[in-house]
C-alpha cells in the first residue's frame, strides 16, 4: 500500500490522544529520515524508546573502553557507532584515543575482528559487543569461531543488553505514559514475533512488529491506533515479510551457547535483572573483563545530559537544555547526539518542517 | 577546536570548515583565498586551484588515485567557469610500494589528462620511509583561463532551479565497498572529468547562477553551502534526486546516506528557471550527464537552510556532514 493511502486510512480513524513508543532506534531514524511525525493526525504522538545500542550503554562502560583502547598491545575493535561516543568526560572518545596513538579499529562484523586478531597474533583483539538479540547471535559466533580457529587473543567486552526486561521495567517505572508500542522488527527476526506478545497479553498494550520503510511504520501507526479506538489491544506482525513467529532458533541457541543473561545497567533505567549477557563458564576465557580486569567506576560525573530521560520517552531531545546549543553531533555530550540511530541525533539531523 | 585533530576534520564537513575558519583564514585569509571557492580566481582571467588525494583503497572499480588525482583538480578548476589548462603533480611514495602500481597510476593520470584536454607541466617525488605513508599521496594544483566569470551562490535568486548532473553518492559507495569487500556485484566510482560537462551548460546560454561537484560531505552538504552562501533557502524533492539502486541498497545497509556520500563525477548547477530545460538538454547531451534532473528549486522562506520534501510526503532540513560518516550497528 502507498504512504498516501495509508495516510488516508490513518486519518478516517476516530481522532484519539496517544502516545507510541518505537522501541528501536533504526524506527527513530526511519521515522525522522522521512519526515513523518508531521503527518500524523493530531494528537498521536511518537516518542523513542531505549532501542538504541549506543544510547542505552551507561558512562561507566565506555570509560573501561577507552581505557582498553589507550593499553599498550591492546587492539579495540568497534561498530561505527561507537567511535565517536564520549565516556564520562567530555571530548574523550574512541577516536580522539586513535588520534593520540591509541589502537582502534572499526568493523562491521565481530568476524572482522576475529580475522583482525588471526593476522596480528602479537596483539590483543577486544570487541566491544554492543546491540541487542540482533547483534548478540553474531557475537556469539566470533566466539566460537575463535575458540575453533584456536586464535587465543581474541576477547569480547559484553555490553550486550536484552529487549524483554527493558520493556518490562520501563512499563513499570514512575510516569511511564505510553499506550502502544511499535516492536523492533529486527530484534524479532531473532526472537520471532509471539516474544511480543507478553505486551498485550499481561499489560494490555498493544504492540505492532514493525518494519523500516516509511510505509511500514505508517501502516504499524495504523494498527495500533485501529486496536486502540476498539479497545481490542492485540500483536500484529506488519514485518511478515522478514519476521516469523517463532523467529531464529539457531541464532538464539548460538547466543545462549557462549553467553547467560545477567544484571546490568542501562542509561535512563538504571540496574535491571536478566537484562544483559555475561559469558558462560566455558567460554570466560573470551572474557575481556576476566582477561583484563576491568572494573568498573559507576561513580560518574554530574552532568546535565537528559539522554536517560528522552531514551525512556520523558523528555523530547528538545526538551534537553543542550540539544543543539552545548550538544550536536560535531561534538556529542550524550550517546543519543553521537549514534546514528539516537533520538537526539535524529531530531537534530532531521528537523522536520 | 579540540586540541588535538580527529579523523573527522578531514572530513569536508562542519568540523573542516572549523579548521579553516579558525586556524587557515585568520592567518593567511585574502581576497582569492578567502571566498572560499573551488578555486581562486585571479586577476579575474586565472583560476587557480589545488587538492590532495590520499583514498584508500588506490585501485577501485571505475578508477583509481591516477585518474582521481587529475579529475578532482580539473573539476575544481571548471567550476569555476574555467577552461583547465595545466596541471602540477606532486607524488608521496611510502618505501616498498610497488613499482608496478606506480606505473599504472601514472598510466591512469597520462590517460586522464589526454581526456580532460590538459598537460601536466610541473612536478615533484619524495619517498618516506616504511609506516609513514598509505602507499602514495598525490597533489595536483591546477590552472586553468576564465571563461565565464562571476559564478557564485550570491547570483541565486528565488525560483531558480537545482540541477545535478547524475546519480549521487557513487564514488563514496564505490570507495567504502572496495574497501572492506563488503557486498557482491560492483558499484562503479563515477570519477570522470567533468569540463566538457560544465563547458556544455555555460554555453548552452542558459543563465547559470553557479556550479559545483559536490565531492566529500556529497549533495548534501554542497547545497548547504549554496543556501548559507546565498541567504536563500532551497527546496529539494527526494523522489526526483537519481540515486542508484544498489548505492541506495548499499548505503541503507551500512546506515549511510547516499546525498551526504561523496561524488567525483557529478556536478551541481543552480539556473534560472526558464532555462532549466535548455540546462538539461546539455547536460544530457554529455556522457557524464546523461541521468540529470531537476531536483528542487531556490526558494525566498527557510534563508540559508535546504528542505527535503520527502517520498511520504514529510519534510526536514538538510545538514551539513558532521564528521565522517560512520556505518551503524543494526
Amino acid at each position: 500500500m502507498r504512504s498516501a493511502e495509508i495516510l488516508e486510512r490513518l486519518r478516517a480513524l476516530p481522532g484519539q490522544r496517544v502516545r507510541l513508543m518505537e522501541v528501536c532506534g533504526t524506527h527513530t531514524m526511519a521515522i525522522a529520515k522521512a519526515g513523518l511525525k508531521r503527518l500524523l493526525p493530531e494528537g498521536v504522538e511518537l516518542v523513542s524508546g531505549p532501542g538504541c545500542p549506543v544510547c542505552v550503554t551507561p558512562p561507566e562502560l565506555m570509560d573501561a573502553a577507552l581505557e582498553l583502547a589507550s593499553r599498550p598491545g591492546v587492539t579495540v575493535a568497534s561498530y561505527g557507532d561507537m567511535i565517536r561516543v564520549p565516556g564520562s568526560r567530555r571530548g574523550d572518545d574512541l577516536a580522539h584515543r586513535r588520534a593520540r596513538g591509541g589502537s582502534v579499529a572499526m568493523v562491521y562484523s565481530p568476524m572482522d575482528a576475529v580475522e583482525l586478531a588471526r593476522r596480528q597474533p602479537e596483539r590483543e583483539v577486544v570487541f566491544l559487543g554492543v546491540g541487542f538479540e540482533t547483534t548478540a547471535p553474531g557475537t556469539a559466533a566470533s566466539v566460537l569461531a575463535a575458540r575453533a580457529q584456536g586464535i587465543k587473543n581474541y576477547s569480547v567486552f559484553p555490553m550486550l543488553r536484552l529487549v524483554e526486561p527493558a520493556l518490562r521495567a520501563l512499563i513499570g517505572s514512575e510516569g511511564f505514559d505510553v499506550q502502544g508500542f511499535l516492536c523492533p522488527g529486527h530484534v524479532a527476526v531473532v526472537t520471532g514475533s509471539e516474544f511480543f506478545r507478553f505486551l498485550p497479553e499481561e499489560y494490555g498494550l498493544p504492540a505492532v512488529v514493525a518494519g523500516f520503510e516509511p510505509e511500514d511504520v505508517l501502516l504499524s501507526v495504523y494498527e495500533l491506533l485501529r486496536m486502540l479506538s476498539e479497545s481490542r489491544p492485540g500483536l500484529v506482525n506488519e514485518y511478515k515479510r522478514a519476521v516469523s513467529a517463532e523467529g531464529n532458533a539457531l541464532a538464539r541457541e548460538t547466543m545462549e551457547r557462549v553467553f547467560r543473561p545477567a544484571r546490568a545497567s542501562w542509561r535512563g533505567l538504571g540496574e535491571i535483572d536478566g537484562s544483559g549477557l555475561e559469558f558462560t563458564e566455558e567460554l570466560a576465557e573470551f572474557d575481556a573483563v576476566k582477561k583484563f580486569d576491568i572494573r568498573l567506576n559507576r561513580a560518574g560525573t554530574p552532568t546535565a545530559c537528559r539522554c536517560g530521560e528522552v531514551i525512556t520517552g520523558r523528555m523530547p531531545p528538545e526538551g534537553c537544555q543542550l540539544f543543539g546549543k552545548i550538544c550536536t553531533p560535531e561534538d556529542p555530550v550524550g550517546p543519543c547526539m553521537v549514534s546514528s540511530e539516537g533520538a537526539c541525533a535524529a531530531a537534530y539531523k532531521y528537523r522536520e518542517c | 577546536m579540540d586540541d588535538i585533530l580527529t579523523l573527522d576534520y578531514g572530513s569536508g564537513g562542519k568540523k573542516t570548515a572549523a579548521l579553516i575558519d579558525e586556524i587557515i583564514l585568520p592567518q593567511l585569509g585574502n581576497e582569492a583565498l578567502s571566498s572560499l571557492g573551488d578555486g581562486a580566481m585571479l586577476d579575474g582571467k586565472l583560476a587557480f586551484s589545488t587538492d590532495s588525494f590520499v583514498v584508500s583503497p588506490l585501485f577501485f572499480p571505475g578508477g583509481d588515485i591516477g585518474k582521481l588525482c587529475v579529475c578532482g583538480t580539473v573539476n575544481d578548476l571548471a567550476m569555476c567557469g574555467a577552461e583547465p589548462k595545466y596541471l602540477s603533480l606532486a607524488l608521496i611514495i611510502e618505501e616498498g610500494f610497488p613499482t608496478e602500481s606506480l606505473r599504472r597510476i601514472v598510466a591512469s593520470i597520462k590517460s586522464a589528462a589526454q581526456a580532460a584536454g590538459v598537460a601536466v607541466v610541473t612536478g615533484d617525488t619524495k619517498v618516506v620511509e616504511r609506516g609513514r605513508g598509505d602507499g602514495v599521496y598525490i597533489n595536483t594544483s591546477g590552472i586553468g583561463a576564465v571563461r565565464y566569470p562571476g559564478l557564485g551562490p550570491e547570483r541565486m535568486r528565488p525560483g531558480d532551479a537545482v540541477l545535478i548532473s547524475g546519480t549521487a553518492g557513487d564514488h563514496g559507495a564505490a570507495v567504502m565497498l572496495a574497501r572492506d569487500g563488503l557486498m557482491e556485484g560492483e558499484i562503479r566510482s563515477d570519477c570522470a572529468a567533468l569540463n566538457g560537462l560544465a563547458r556544455a551548460v555555460l554555453e548552452s546560454g542558459a543563465d547559470v547562477k553557479v556550479l559545483r561537484d559536490p565531492t566529500r560531505g556529497g549533495a548534501a552538504t554542497t547545497l548547504c553551502e549554496f543556501a548559507e552562501a546565498s541567504g536563500l533557502g532551497i527546496e529539494l524533492d527526494e523522489a526526483a534526486i537519481p540515486v542508484r539502486r544498489d548505492v541506495e541498497a548499499a548505503c541503507a545497509l551500512l546506515g549511510l546516506d547516499p546525498l551526504y556520500c561523496a561524488n567525483e563525477g557529478k556536478m551541481l548547477a543552480v539556473v534560472a528557471a526558464e532555462d532549466a530545460e535548455r540546462a538539461l538538454e546539455a547536460m544530457r547531451s554529455c556522457p557524464e550527464g546523461e541521468n540529470a534532473a531537476m531536483i528542487g528549486r531556490v526558494i525566498a522562506d527557510r534563508p540559508g537552510k535546504v528542505v527535503l520534501r520527502t517520498r511520504t510526503g514529510g519534510g526536514r532540513i538538510l545538514q551539513k556532514l558532521a564528521g565522517a560518516q560512520l556505518p551503524r550497528i543494526c
